[in-house]
Order: C-alpha cells, then sequence, then structure tokens
C-alpha cells in the first residue's frame, strides 16, 4: 500500500477543511471499501482524515415521524435500533443481508453510500477501465460481463452498484445531509448517485471535500409492510446479482402506494417507477405484480454473460410484491 | 507523497489489557500491527482482503476484521485477540468445545473462528436479528440456522463446519436467554 498521511478528525468542520484542501485527500470511516481499494492500488490517496471518531453516530426520531440516521451509524447498530426495525423494515433487512457480521460491525452509513463497484475490472489496475482512468475503455463490454448493469448502462461503463442499503434507501425516498466548504446542504437520494454516461469515474454527485453527516429517512407509515429480497450465487456473504426493496400499502385487496427499487442491475440503485405507476390503485394479486415486473425492466437491456439478470430481477419482483403485500388484506 | 518522507507514528494499542506503544507507519493495519509489532501471532491472516475471516478479533468486545482496520485508528481501545480469552490459566468455555468437538482440522481459521463466535454471542445476547431471523422484532431461537448465517464471515477451508456449530452450541446454549 502506497504511504499516506494520516490525521484523526475531532470535528466536522476541521475534517471538511483538511479533505476539501487536498486534491487526493480522502475521509476514512470502517475503512472497508476504502483500505481494499488502497490495497489493490485502485485508490492512491496521500492524506486519510479519520472520521470515525466525530459525533455523527447518533440515529434519532425526526419530529414528522421520520429516523435520521449518522453517518457514522455502523450498519448493524443502524439495522438492530428499534426506529429502524419497527418503522422501516426493509432497511433493517437490506442491512443484515450484506456482507458479514464482522464487516456490518465496521461499516459506516456513510462509508456504505460511497461503496465503489465490484466489477472485477475496476479492481485490477492491469486492465481497461474508464472508471478508475477515463479514457482508457472498459473491459467489461466485451469481457466476462455476467454480474454487469442491465439497466442504465453507456458504452463507457457498465458497471453496477454494490450496496443493498441503498437499495433500500432508494426506495424509501431518503435524503443526504451534507457538509461541505460552503456549508450544508441535502440531496435527495434519487441524484445522489449518478449512472455512468461519459463519466463513469464520478460514483456520486458529492464534491470533493463534502462530508456526509447523516440519511435522513421520512415518514412513511406503510412501510411498516416492506421486503429486502436478495439473490446471490450463495446463501449468505455474497453481492446481489439482482436485489428488490418493495414498500406497498394494501387494504381492500387493492394496493394504495407502492416503492419500489432494485439492486445488482444498474449503476446506481435503481428507482422502478413504472412497475409504481402499474402497481398503484390495482389488485394486489400475482398478476398486477408481473405486469410491474414487466414494466420495470422493459427499457433492460442485457451484455453477453447477463441475459439471465433480466428474467431473474422479473421474477425477484414478484416475489418480493407477493412477501410484502402478505395475504393482501 | 514521496517514499523518504514517510510518516511514522506512535501508536499506543491495547491488547489483551496489555499497553503496547509502537512506533510504525499509518499504513500499517491492525493485523500486521498485531503479528510484526507486538509479537501475538495467534490472529491469522488469510486473505488479507475481508473474505475469510481468519483475522477477527474483538475491539470494545465487538467482532472486527483486523486486515481491514488501520492500527492507528484503534488506538486506545480494547482489543481482544485469541491470546486473551483464556482467563487465569483457564481456556475459554468455547476453547474447550472446540477441541471436545473437533471445531479443526489444520486450525488456521480457529482463532478468527473462536473470536467471531465470541462477538457473535454477544450480538445474539442483545437481540440483533440475523438475515435468517423469522422476526426481526420478535424472539430468535438459537439455531443451527441463525449460527451458520451468522458465522458465515468465517470460512474453513477444511471444512469443520459441523464440529464447529456443534462447538457453539456446547459452550453457549446454556447462557441464551429464554
Ligand atoms: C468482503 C466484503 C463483502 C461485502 N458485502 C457487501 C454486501 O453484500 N452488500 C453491501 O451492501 N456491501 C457489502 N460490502 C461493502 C461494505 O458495505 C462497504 O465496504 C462499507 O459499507 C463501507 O463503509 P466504511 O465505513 O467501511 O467505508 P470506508 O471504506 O471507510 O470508506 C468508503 C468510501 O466512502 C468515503 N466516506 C466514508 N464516510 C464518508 C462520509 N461520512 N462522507 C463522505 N465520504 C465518506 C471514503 O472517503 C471512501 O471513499 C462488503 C464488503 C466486503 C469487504
Ligand atoms: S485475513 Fe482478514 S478476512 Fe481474511
Ligand atoms: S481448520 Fe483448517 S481452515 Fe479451518
Amino acid at each position: 500500500m502506497k504511504p499516506f498521511v494520516y490525521s484523526r478528525a475531532t470535528e466536522a468542520a476541521a475534517a471538511v477543511r483538511q479533505v476539501s484542501n487536498e486534491r487526493s485527500a480522502k475521509f476514512i470511516a470502517g475503512g472497508t471499501n476504502l483500505l481494499d481499494l488502497m490495497k489493490s492500488g485502485v485508490e492512491l490517496p496521500d492524506r486519510l482524515v479519520d472520521i470515525a471518531r466525530l459525533p455523527l453516530a447518533e440515529i434519532t426520531a425526526l419530529p414528522q415521524g421520520g429516523v435520521r440516521i449518522g453517518a457514522m451509524a455502523r450498519n448493524s447498530t443502524a439495522a438492530n435500533h428499534p426506529l429502524v426495525r419497527e418503522r422501516y423494515p426493509v432497511l433493517t433487512q437490506a442491512f443484515l443481508a450484506g456482507a458479514t457480521g464482522q464487516i456490518r460491525n465496521m461499516a459506516s452509513v456513510g462509508g456504505n453510500l460511497m461503496q465503489r463497484t465490484r466489477c472485477p475490472y475496476f479492481y485490477d489496475p492491469a486492465m481497461r477501465c474508464n472508471k478508475r482512468e477515463p479514457g482508457s475503455g472498459c473491459s467489461a463490454v466485451e469481457g466476462f460481463n455476467r454480474i454487469h448493469a442491465v439497466l442504465g448502462a453507456s458504452e463507457q461503463c457498465i458497471a453496477v452498484h454494490p450496496s443493498d442499503m441503498c437499495v433500500a434507501l432508494a426506495a424509501l425516498d431518503a435524503v443526504v445531509r451534507v457538509q461541505g466548504p460552503e456549508g450544508e446542504r441535502e440531496i435527495p437520494f434519487d441524484d445522489f448517485h449518478r449512472l455512468p454516461g461519459d463519466t463513469p469515474q464520478q460514483d456520486t454527485n458529492l464534491r470533493h471535500g463534502e462530508l456526509i453527516t447523516a440519511v435522513d429517512l421520512p415518514a412513511l407509515p406503510f412501510a411498516k409492510r416492506s421486503h429486502y429480497l436478495k439473490v446471490r450465487d450463495r446463501a449468505s456473504y455474497e453481492f446481489a446479482l439482482v436485489s428488490v426493496a418493495a414498500v406497498l400499502d394494501v387494504s381492500g385487496g387493492r394496493v394504495r402506494d407502492a416503492r419500489v427499487a432494485l439492486g445488482g442491475v444498474a449503476h446506481k440503485p435503481w428507482r422502478a417507477r413504472e412497475a409504481e405507476k402499474i402497481l398503484t390503485g390495482a389488485r394486489a394479486n400475482e398478476e398486477t405484480y408481473r405486469k410491474a415486473a414487466e414494466a420495470a425492466l422493459s427499457g433492460a437491456r442485457a451484455y453477453k454473460h447477463n441475459t439471465f439478470k433480466i428474467e431473474l430481477a422479473k421474477r425477484a419482483i414478484v416475489r418480493a410484491l407477493s412477501t410484502a403485500g402478505g395475504s393482501g388484506a | 507523497m514521496n517514499e523518504n518522507e514517510r510518516q511514522t507514528i506512535s501508536v499506543n494499542l491495547k491488547i489483551n489489557s496489555v499497553n503496547h506503544a509502537l512506533q510504525i507507519e499509518p499504513r500499517v493495519s491492525l493485523l500486521d500491527a498485531l503479528r510484526e509489532f507486538a509479537g501475538l501471532t495467534g490472529t491469522k491472516k488469510g486473505c488479507n482482503q475481508g473474505a475469510c475471516g481468519a483475522c477477527t478479533v474483538l475491539v470494545d468486545g465487538t467482532r472486527i476484521n483486523s486486515c481491514f482496520a488501520l492500527a492507528v485508528q484503534y488506538e486506545g481501545r480494547d482489543i481482544t485477540t485469541i491470546e486473551g480469552l483464556a482467563e487465569d490459566g483457564e481456556l475459554h468455555a468455547l476453547q474447550s468445545a472446540f477441541i471436545e468437538h473437533d471445531g479443526f482440522q489444520c486450525g488456521y481459521c480457529t482463532p478468527g473462528q473462536i473470536c467471531s463466535a465470541v462477538g457473535m454471542f454477544k450480538e445474539f445476547q442483545r437481540g440483533l436479528p440475523s438475515a435468517v431471523s423469522e422476526t426481526m422484532t420478535g424472539e430468535i431461537e438459537f439455531s443451527d440456522e441463525e449460527i451458520k448465517e451468522r458465522m458465515s464471515g468465517n470460512l474453513c477451508r477444511c471444512g469443520a463446519y459441523v464440529g464447529i456449530t456443534e462447538a457453539i452450541h456446547e459452550a453457549f446454549d446454556a447462557e441464551v436467554k429464554r
């Protein structure tokens, strides 16, 4: 690993200053993604500013019925918090579907938002990758692309976002709170991560030096009825091939309201609004769910090895909706 | 940064209740600090990238992968390794149970398995659900399925999983809160 200078931040403003002032400085939280990438020579920061001891780990109720999760809350702590378990079961399930007990104890919510793709070509500095080295080309388009995107990709990059947590946050319309050199701002979840387009090197719309301080979950009473389904190559300790966060408001056999988001299919957590439109007002049954699934994947485009993902995603949507909708009462 | 101006810092680690003052570079992982600088080689390096769990240690009672941690980040925290589990020369109940139930073959994954299981059981007692828990809010049974899911971060290439699961039951079943 390339040497770097380390400093431990004791207040957020100082951390923001230290990173903004230096192009190749980075925050480090749990370290579970950044250190991995530094060992592989993908990330080469000259300075690490440790934010792990900043007072940003609190999880609190918001006045309107929502919940605020501090950026330094560990994934296991957030998963187990009563406010999260009771109000947003889909988020608890998404956390618990990710990584392992040890990693969830280290991984922070802010770091999870910022984790980078697991595309093997991105991880290997010997390969061409537009995300790692803009302009060098994409090895995955012509390479082994079984785990790659079927929605929203570009010829520049077909990598997928690997997070489970973020899929649930997309469905829940979370808001990311950040602090930068010019003050604070809020970023709606849909605007946080980016599609690759011609700038796949940029995963998010966070600016250099901006520190994520918290994630706000708006009140969503029907989120009590929600489900996270993750399909992967082995039963545990594996990233998603496809995942679905489904939140359904069902009464009298009809869907009143719905939120659907997909993981493992695109460069960002993918909100399936076409599916939501079909669900809203329709009968809560498998036929409706299948129609919604078809709509969600209508724009899908497969590459050589990932055609199976399209049907897999559709079936996963149907199953997640059936589980979230329960008996449809 | 120039190779000649590498930063060396003093890092005080409290490992198994003993203070160690180390002069290390910030890039030294907690795992390397334990093994190469503090001379505690019980903790093992398998993959060095979070994929095997051999490097699992406890920090303030919580299990983490030490290969993914910068030593300097854990300054002042209470670090427990496999060498620190025995008390007054008496093995931890889980260590004895591993011997009794053949919870290993080559033994390379064992320190990580044991530290992980100690942390895992604390999580279970605190009521943390897992991906296989029937309910995210109700009571959870300390079943084989729960143990396997919760221990999935520890791989054993000798395949001693049956013995490992039995040992965990043996050591902890009696303590499960009812
Ligand atoms: C073996 C393995 C398996 C995994 N499996 C899964 C899985 O199945 N599902 C899943 O979702 N994830 C999985 N992960 C990924 C894991 O969730 C992430 O590594 C973790 O969430 C990153 O959080 P961290 O605190 O460790 O981030 P760090 O590694 O410390 O940081 C990651 C990035 O985020 C930036 N950053 C961190 N905090 C902030 C902040 N507050 N503001 C601005 N920038 C910040 C850092 O600068 C860095 O660029 C796995 C990881 C490993 C190693
Ligand atoms: S050595 Fe740390 S997880 Fe394998
Ligand atoms: S006993 Fe050999 S790896 Fe587990």
